[in-house]
């Protein structure tokens, strides 16, 4: 069966999961194009964080096809499409909390190179990741605690720090879950800059609840809820969409 | 700091034997023994996030088919050390794809199963193991000759072992590999993201700790010249994660101090306590309710404060 | 066939021991997440209060004496409950190693009172006498086992599904901390589960008596076979340990015919469950 090629960074066809009797995703389709700027909003509940587990690989669906980049990755574990060049940032902080900041990139580096199985070189000696991880920490301005454990971290600062991760692997499809939630303006305006700033040829995937925050970085929109998809389409179309309204004034 | 305390304690244990009698050396050489056990199983806990009680089936079957091979199928010492290990090895990487089906208390349960049951063959299969009287009359191994009979030999021989054990490990857990490993055990979810393969690496991680628990396994039946089931109980895998957790688990040398201090305790105990089994497990509740991450974790604190409170 | 069929019911009633005794540990592992390696020795203990006190006073009924083991083990598990296991909620591991050092303290004191000798049990003069059913000869007190674990399997079962404080359980192993939240005396829970857990096991012990004499080691025979059950039947599940105590009545009793290498039966239904299903044939929870 050979599928026509498309030219879409992901594409989700009919995606179905069920928790029992609980539908959390109906039939949700969507396709994404490279360097795309999307947007994925809806009420608490809607089901956007279990999609985006199902893209990461966290979750199989029940029914449905996931392609990246035109490839079939629905069966593949999370580590193998991370290798495919999907990367993701958690709602909840998962860093190394005991761990150096210049550690926790380091780790992320680590992650799509071969010498990450090698055991007889101590992980200090290989100068060039440490130069490369203090490199990213510097471009998201943490270098001045690149030594200090990230239990030490603001949160804000957590944020950046994950996102750093995130991008210091270079991926083509970049899922950022709730990145501005439980910021301080202030935080809140640094990590938007740094959204903003990520490479065009970067496919950016963003899920956020709270509408009026993320909406100035999206290009496209799609509204979730109950599972499905609601509208999907072009960021102001979709804004002023009436049923939109609906969905938000009724949660 | 750490290299002074190493150096001096290597220098300390190279020349013991000179200054001390047999049993102080046969007691040492079983504490390197010991030691070399609870670091692997440390792999595990301490570095891997893996509670096994399952761990003296590596120890046991090792040293069961170093016993076999040599008194039964007449095979020479250099060449049964060679399939007890490949032996235990491989019995580690098929247990260890099936106690990874489940991680934290299902894990636990599965090693301690699959363990007991082995203990239920070595007492069942007596025209085989020999049941309940063990396999006696085996001999040490010379290794280029040179008998390790005398308490000395077989202490140095251990010590070397002990050594290698540890610098091997160290490495290990220092390395790109070792930095994983404790990644998968702090952050499962963000190493998969990542791009790492959490099975994979804790599978590698079961399967050399294995390996280590064999060479263990080796020096045991060497030293004791002598096997019984009781060293694939639960006691013994309890003894050795009672040292894992006495010493700290969060470090790489506190097993070795904790299963020190668990041999000490059962030899000097035993001279005034019958009940072992008994003490153990009253030193287990206090342990875990006392000083629940161990003694050298404990010790550092200690030491901390008393820097604070002269500087 | 005579032979047969006696083997079938002896692995019946193993099975309805092994389901008295797993009952109590998937109980206690679903609602507290707790691995309660204890579980073999309160079993141990009670069949030694069953075999000293059956043996001192001939008259005894073994059911009375059940309940009687039963209280008392009962007491001493949720002494150790409250003393020991409340202090170390937020360590799970901690836990795990206590329940395993009671069990060393349980076994040898069992080994201290009396003594590394078998101690046979007398089965019950009334039940002595076979049942003749079809022209067969079946052994009267492993019919009564059977009765007993079924009968029990039907209590528990209420108890779980039907009653309040079955369905307060059920609430705490689903969300420990919403069933809390809603007023759900959460910690009281927990001592009775595991009272529950560990006088049932006591009890299982006694009647267990006059089928496997009490011994040293009995521990460490009985709770790998609860393991397994468990991990067979799935964590959480009663009826799940139901069946898996049966299947493994079964395999236990025919596989040990087979001299040496019997015992690895016992391996091969647990490998294919975990391989194939790592949450068990009827398991909810993950582990």
């Amino acid at each position: 069966m050979t599928a026509p090629s498309s030219d879409l960074a992901l594409e989700i066809i009919e995606l179905n999961k069920a928790f029992g009797g609980l539908k959390v995703t109906q039939g949700v389709s969507l396709s994404i194009r490279p360097g795309e700027r999307r947007l994925i909003i809806g009420p608490n509940g809607a089901g956007k964080t279990t999609l985006f587990n199902q893209i990461s690989g966290d979750m199989r669906p029940n029914s449905g096809r996931i392609r990246l980049f035109d490839e079939d990755v629905t069966t593949l574990a999370p580590y193998q499409r991370a290798h495919r060049g999907l990367s993701r940032t958690y709602q909840i902080i998962t860093l190394f909390a005991g761990d150096t900041l210049e550690h926790n990139v380091t780790l992320g580096l680590l992650g799509l190179l071969p010498s990450r199985w090698q055991m007889w070189r101590p992980l200090s000696s290989y100068r060039h990741l440490a130069e490369d991880a203090r490199r990213t920490l510097d471009s998201v301005g943490l270098l001045h605690l690149a030594d200090h454990p990230v239990s030490e971290l603001a949160y804000g600062e957590k944020r950046r720090l994950e996102l750093a991760m995130a991008m210091a692997q270079k991926p083509r499809v970049l899922l950022l879950d709730e990145p501005l939630a439980g910021l301080s303006d202030n935080e809140r305006g640094t990590v938007k800059s740094l959204i903003a700033s990520i490479p065009k040829e970067v496919t950016v995937v963003m899920i956020e609840h709270d509408m009026d925050t993320a909406l100035d970085l999206a290009e496209t929109v799609t509204l979730l809820n109950y599972g499905r998809v609601i509208v999907d389409g072009e960021r102001d179309t979709v804004i002023a969409d009436e049923r939109t309204r609906e969905v938000y004034l009724g949660a | 700091m750490k290299w002074i305390a190493s150096a001096v304690f290597a220098a300390v244990a190279l020349w013991l034997p000179f200054f001390v009698g047999d049993f102080y050396i046969n007691l040492a050489s079983q504490i390197f023994i010991a030691a070399i056990f609870a670091l692997s199983l440390n792999l595990l806990v301490g570095f891997g996030g893996m509670t096994s009680l399952g761990h003296a089936s590596y120890l046991g079957v090792a040293a069961y088919v170093s016993a076999l091979m040599t008194s039964r199928y007449g095979f020479g010492h250099g060449t049964a050390a060679l399939i007890s290990i490949l032996g235990t090895v491989a019995m580690a990487a098929f247990f260890g794809v099936i106690a990874l089906r489940a991680t934290g208390l299902g894990f636990l349960m599965i090693t301690l199963a699959l363990s007991q049951v082995l203990w239920g063959l070595a007492y069942r299969m007596s025209d085989v193991t020999n049941g309940d009287n063990g396999i006696t009359g085996l001999t040490r191994p010379a290794p280029f000759g040179i008998s390790l009979d005398s308490a000395a030999s077989f202490y140095w021989f251990a010590l070397v072992v002990a050594i290698i054990a540890f610098v091997m490990m160290a490495i290990f857990v220092s390395s790109s590999f070792g930095s994983s490993l404790k990644g998968v055990r702090d952050q499962p979810r963000r190493m998969a993201a990542l791009g790492f393969n959490p099975w994979m690496i804790r599978w590698i991680t079961f399967v050399y700790a294995g390996f280590w628990g064999g060479v263990a396994g080796l020096l045991y039946v060497y030293y004791n010249k002598y096997i019984h089931p009781t060293s694939l109980s639960t006691t013994s895998s309890a003894e050795a994660l009672l040292g894992v957790i006495a010493g700290g688990s969060g470090t790489l040398a506190g097993p070795a101090v904790g299963a020190a201090i668990v041999l000490l305790l059962k030899n000097y105990a035993s001279a005034y306590v019958e009940r072992w089994n008994m003490l153990l497990g009253v030193v287990f509740l206090f342990i875990v309710l006392v000083m629940p991450t161990g003694i050298v974790p404990g010790l550092q604190q200690l030491a901390a404060r008393f820097r604070g409170r002269w500087s | 066939m005579q032979f047969w069929i006696i083997q079938g019911l002896n692995s019946l009633s193993l099975g309805g021991l092994l389901f008295l005794l797993s009952s109590g540990f998937s109980l206690i592992f679903g609602l507290m997440r707790l691995a309660n390696l204890t579980h073999g020795a309160f079993f141990m203990l009670g069949t030694y209060l069953g075999a000293v006190a059956l043996r001192a006073y001939s008259g005894l009924n073994i059911w009375v004496t059940a309940i009687g083991a039963g209280i008392i083990v009962a007491a001493l598990g949720g002494l150790f409950e409250r003393l020991v296991l409340t202090r170390l909620k937020t360590n799970p591991l901690g836990q795990v190693l206590v329940t395993l050092g009671m069990s060393f303290i349980i076994s040898d004191a069992c080994l201290v009172l009396w003594g590394g000798d078998s101690i046979p049990v007398p089965t019950p003069h009334n039940l002595q006498a076979p049942t003749r059913l079809f022209g067969f000869a079946f052994p009267t007190y492993r019919l009564a086992l059977v009765g007993v674990a079924v009968s029990a399997a039907i209590v528990l079962y209420i108890l779980i599904d039907r009653t309040r404080l079955g369905a307060m359980i059920r609430a705490g192993v689903d969300d420990r901390q919403m069933a809390r939240a809603v007023g759900i005396p959460v910690s009281r829970l927990f001592t009775l589960v595991f009272c529950l857990g560990a006088g049932v096991a006591g009890a299982a012990g006694v009647l267990g008596g006059p089928i496997l004499s009490a011994y040293p080691g009995l521990d460490a025979d009985m709770l790998p076979l609860a393991l397994i059950v468990v991990i067979l039947g799935g964590i959480g599940s009663l009826f799940g340990a139901f069946i898996g105590s049966f299947i493994i009545g079964f395999i236990y009793t025919f596989g040990t015919m087979v001299p040496d290498l019997g015992y690895i039966i016992l391996f091969l239904p647990m490998i294919v469950v975990i391989a194939f299903r790592p949450q068990g044939l009827f398991g909810r929870l993950s582990a």
